[in-house]
């Protein structure tokens, strides 16, 4: 650990940083114009519609994942969340209706809790990674099991209907023609990329991602830091669940947020974030759950089956994986 | 009759870096040879050599009478050479009895004979009058008993010899007389013993020679019993007692006038297993140094007074009121710093900016609504880079590609953007070139100058006895001297850290 300063540093690693820094963007590039010449109808409002639709919850999980791997952690969770918040929302304004006789009360209050419940649960989560010093893969798998199962046994296993027109705004509402959800999502971005960029507490998070031991010794107040990230991961999870409920009008437990940790740890990767922890982009990630989303929509546009887009996702992360390996010294 | 291991000018360098330049080592059959020297002098390489970790660059090994070279640690194990670590390296959650016959084949029709393998281990054990039952799993026991075990297994190798590194560390007075015996009982079958300690009265209870190292080189081996430890110390401090050198090897110039008002005082710090008593305290506008060999405290007492660690006894003070930090926080709010030893992996955040390095500790000053004020924070940086001669393209370079030298100035850096009452150092100087060194060293006499107080432990005497006002001499955990003004020698340093003995001045 001598004087690297005066080393210059090798062409290959600054053509990897490159590729790392652009790789994804480059990508998006290809698979847009790629799907402009081949795929029908993907440039008509309708296609790119349903595509940002589609995006915005694995947008919104995502840019709050970005800042759980920040701290060097991961959220398996997420998935399961969406599931508990998405089941509580019918109960609650079925009560909300029975007790109070106001659609209004019931439509706030079936947001406002379930969210609430998931924020509590993310916290949970963080209180048992940093109280008991257990890896967080181990920690959020707890909840990944056991929560899809909460949110079945709330349910008894049933789909339950939820068609009510003010909460499904959240899902199929349009404001100046783009889909509600997909400004919440840019808002979430946006305030993820500010607060990472020039907030104290993002500074922090990178701060313990980079070098725990150093941020601790250094005043930055590690426990509540990451409780904080993993309550945010509850918080976006609990409203990517209401936004998939009030897309289908109903919520079943079984597949609200199914497979979502994994498409969010995937956009996470692929948008250039370090899975180890201590360097993060927000915009990147936003970007790497947009590509998700479109090779989702190429693959099927031109019939291939969705078994196989799975397959096409895992080539993505290991893509992802290889240029930021690529990138380290 | 020859020895039973003679290594002669081993070398070994890794890279650039010369970690072993003329080592050697012999052990006569049946004796048990203490290796001794400080960070860095290259006894842990010396014993990889023979292990078989490392591949010498130079030099000859010969063993039981033959040339002698190991391709790996297990296959010196196999010619009759086993090492037992600091930490035991084996399988915690397996029995006892699969432990001690770990990498040996105990088989019936290709499957594993339990019965043998549990009398082997019984057997084993009891050379060591220990009677446990051998089906339960490995990390019930105490360490020390973890320790027998691998010891046990290293016996059932038929070994010759057993090198033990720091086997003591983590043991109590009780668990370390056990081991004693066991060594003994070595002995006695002619099994010889290499023992790594820094403890010297361990080294006088048990071994019979020593060979002493230093800066890569063997520079003395004798019998325990002619070198007494005042000359094993000074031996291996590299520091010559009737020469000591006059004027200043460092940069840190002359020395401030006498004691002051306490900012800081410590009294009997405890917290097992290091830190048994230490006291000391630190007046504003002085350096007090805390001096001590290998594993005498140093680092885990300043622990204690930052909060990094919580103490287990005694009390601090701070400014006359009583400060217990239970977290860094509580002890930066309250006007500390601390400046770790290990760079790497305590102090430096590698991926973020020298700018972000730098106010990692102040930035929550820096911070309104939760948005940091970047233009402060740029002023700050900028200030500091030029008044410590930071060389950095820009305090946008990722802190991971400046020297080690420029490391430490942010870091120091880190703590002085505080404003600080109290500045602990630990080894402000490790691992850095000769001129960032005494740049370094006046910028900390600098320090003190203007008021503040400074803490600073160092492993090298000249830096303590030039450096320093007053310092406390640590030696097993305890404080063993206070010692200022003229009595602040470096033969009275070496004296204290030896036999311990008590100076005058209160510290």
């Amino acid at each position: 650990m001598t004087d690297r300063a005066l080393v210059p540093r090798p062409r290959r690693l600054s053509a990897g940083l490159a590729l790392r820094r652009n790789g994804a963007v480059l990508a998006l590039a290809v698979l847009l114009a790629f799907n402009a010449a081949v795929t029908p109808y993907f440039l008509s409002p309708g296609t790119l519609n349903i595509n940002l639709t589609q995006v915005a919850p694995i947008g919104i999980v995502a840019v709050a994942m970005t800042l759980v791997i920040a701290t060097g952690g991961i959220d398996l969770s997420v998935g399961s969340l969406m599931a508990i918040a998405g089941a509580l929302a019918p109960i609650v304004y079925a009560a909300a209706l029975a007790r109070f006789g106001s659609a209004g009360l019931g439509v706030a209050l079936s947001i406002a809790l379930p969210v609430l419940a998931a924020i509590a649960l993310g916290w949970l989560n963080g209180a048992v990674i940093t109280r008991y010093r257990i890896q967080p893969i181990v920690a959020t798998l707890v909840l990944y099991i056991a929560g899809r199962g909460i949110a079945q046994v709330m349910t008894n296993g049933n789909v339950q209907s939820f068609a009510q027109p003010a909460f499904g705004f959240l899902g199929l509402g349009r404001i100046l023609g783009v889909p509600f959800q997909a400004l919440l999502m840019v808002a979430a971005v946006a305030a993820g990329a500010f607060a990472l960029k020039r907030s104290l507490v993002g500074r922090q998070i990178l701060a313990i991602g980079g070098n725990e031991r150093a941020a601790r010794l250094s005043g930055v107040p590690v426990v509540r830091v990451k409780r904080l990230v993993y309550a945010l991961s509850g918080l976006a999870s609990g409203v990517a669940g209401l936004i998939t409920v009030a897309i289908n009008s109903s919520s079943d437990a079984n597949l609200v947020g199914s497979g979502m940790e994994l498409d969010a740890i995937a956009a996470v990767a692929v948008g250039g974030t370090l899975l180890a922890g201590g360097r993060a982009t927000v915009v990147g990630t936003l970007v790497g759950a947009l590509i998700i989303q479109l090779v989702r929509t190429t693959l099927i546009a031109n019939g291939v089956p969705d078994a196989a887009a799975l397959v096409v996702k895992a080539a993505l992360i290991l893509g992802a994986v290889w240029i930021q390996r690529q990138g380290r010294s | 009759m020859p020895p039973l291991l003679s290594m002669r000018g081993v070398a070994k360098s890794f890279g650039a870096v010369a970690a072993l330049t003329d080592a050697s080592l012999d052990v006569a059959r049946g004796e048990v040879h203490a290796l001794i020297g400080q960070n860095g002098a290259g006894k842990s390489t010396l014993i990889k050599v023979l292990t078989g970790f490392h591949r010498g660059d130079a030099g000859t090994v010969s063993f039981d009478g033959a040339p002698f070279e190991a391709s790996s640690p297990k296959d010196a194990q196999a010619k009759g050479i086993a090492t037992i670590y600091q930490e035991v390296n084996l399988v915690g959650f397996r029995s006892v009895a699969e432990n001690v016959c770990l990498g040996r084949r105990f088989s019936k029709l290709g499957l594993l004979d339990i019965g043998a393998m549990r009398a082997e281990a019984r057997r084993l054990l009891a050379r060591f009058g220990l009677d446990l039952d051998v089906r339960r799993p490995l990390d019930g026991f105490p360490i020390a008993t973890q320790q027998m075990v691998a010891i046990a297994r290293a016996i059932g190798f038929s070994s010759k010899l057993v090198v033990m590194d720091e086997p003591t560390s983590s043991l109590d007075d009780r668990e370390v007389e056990s081991l004693f015996a066991v060594i003994r009982g070595l002995k006695a079958d002619g099994v010889s013993t290499v023992f790594v300690s820094h403890k010297l009265d361990e080294l006088y209870a048990v071994c019979d020679r020593v060979t002493i190292m230093r800066d890569g080189a063997t520079v003395r081996s004798g019998s325990m019993a002619e070198i007494p430890k005042l000359d094993l110390v000074a031996t291996m401090l590299g520091r010559d007692l009737k020469a000591v050198a006059q004027g200043g090897t460092t940069g840190f110039g002359a020395k401030g006038g006498g004691a002051r008002r306490p900012v800081v005082e410590a009294r009997n710090l405890f917290r097992a297993p290091l830190v048994s008593d230490v006291s000391f305290a630190v007046g504003a506008g002085e350096i007090v140094g805390l001096s001590g060999l290998l594993g005498s405290g140093r680092t885990e007492s300043v622990r204690l007074l930052f909060g990094a660690d919580r103490a287990e006894g005694g009390s601090m003070a701070l400014d006359g009121r009583a400060f217990a930090p239970a977290e860094p926080r509580d002890a930066i709010a309250a006007g500390l710093g601390f400046c770790t030893e290990d760079r790497k992996r305590e102090g430096i955040v590698p991926d973020l900016s020298v700018r972000e390095n730098m106010t990692l500790a102040l930035m929550p000053r820096l911070t309104a609504a939760g948005i940091v004020d970047g233009k402060r924070q740029r002023d700050i940086v900028d200030r500091f880079v030029r008044r410590l001669g930071i060389r950095c393209s820009s305090p946008e370079q990722p802190i991971r590609e400046l020297s080690g030298g420029n490391q430490q100035k942010v870091l120091l850096a880190r703590w002085l953007c505080t404003d600080p009452k109290l500045l602990i150092l630990d080894e402000p100087t490790r691992g850095i070139d000769v001129g960032a060194k005494g740049e370094i060293q006046a910028l900390i006499r600098e320090l003190a100058e203007g008021g503040l107080a400074v803490l600073m432990v160092s492993s090298e005497i000249e830096e303590i006895v030039e450096g320093a006002d007053r310092a406390a001499v640590l030696r097993d955990g305890r404080t063993v001297a206070a010692l200022a003004g003229d009595e602040l020698t470096e033969e009275r340093v070496i004296d204290a850290m030896a036999h311990g003995s008590t100076g005058s001045a209160p510290c």
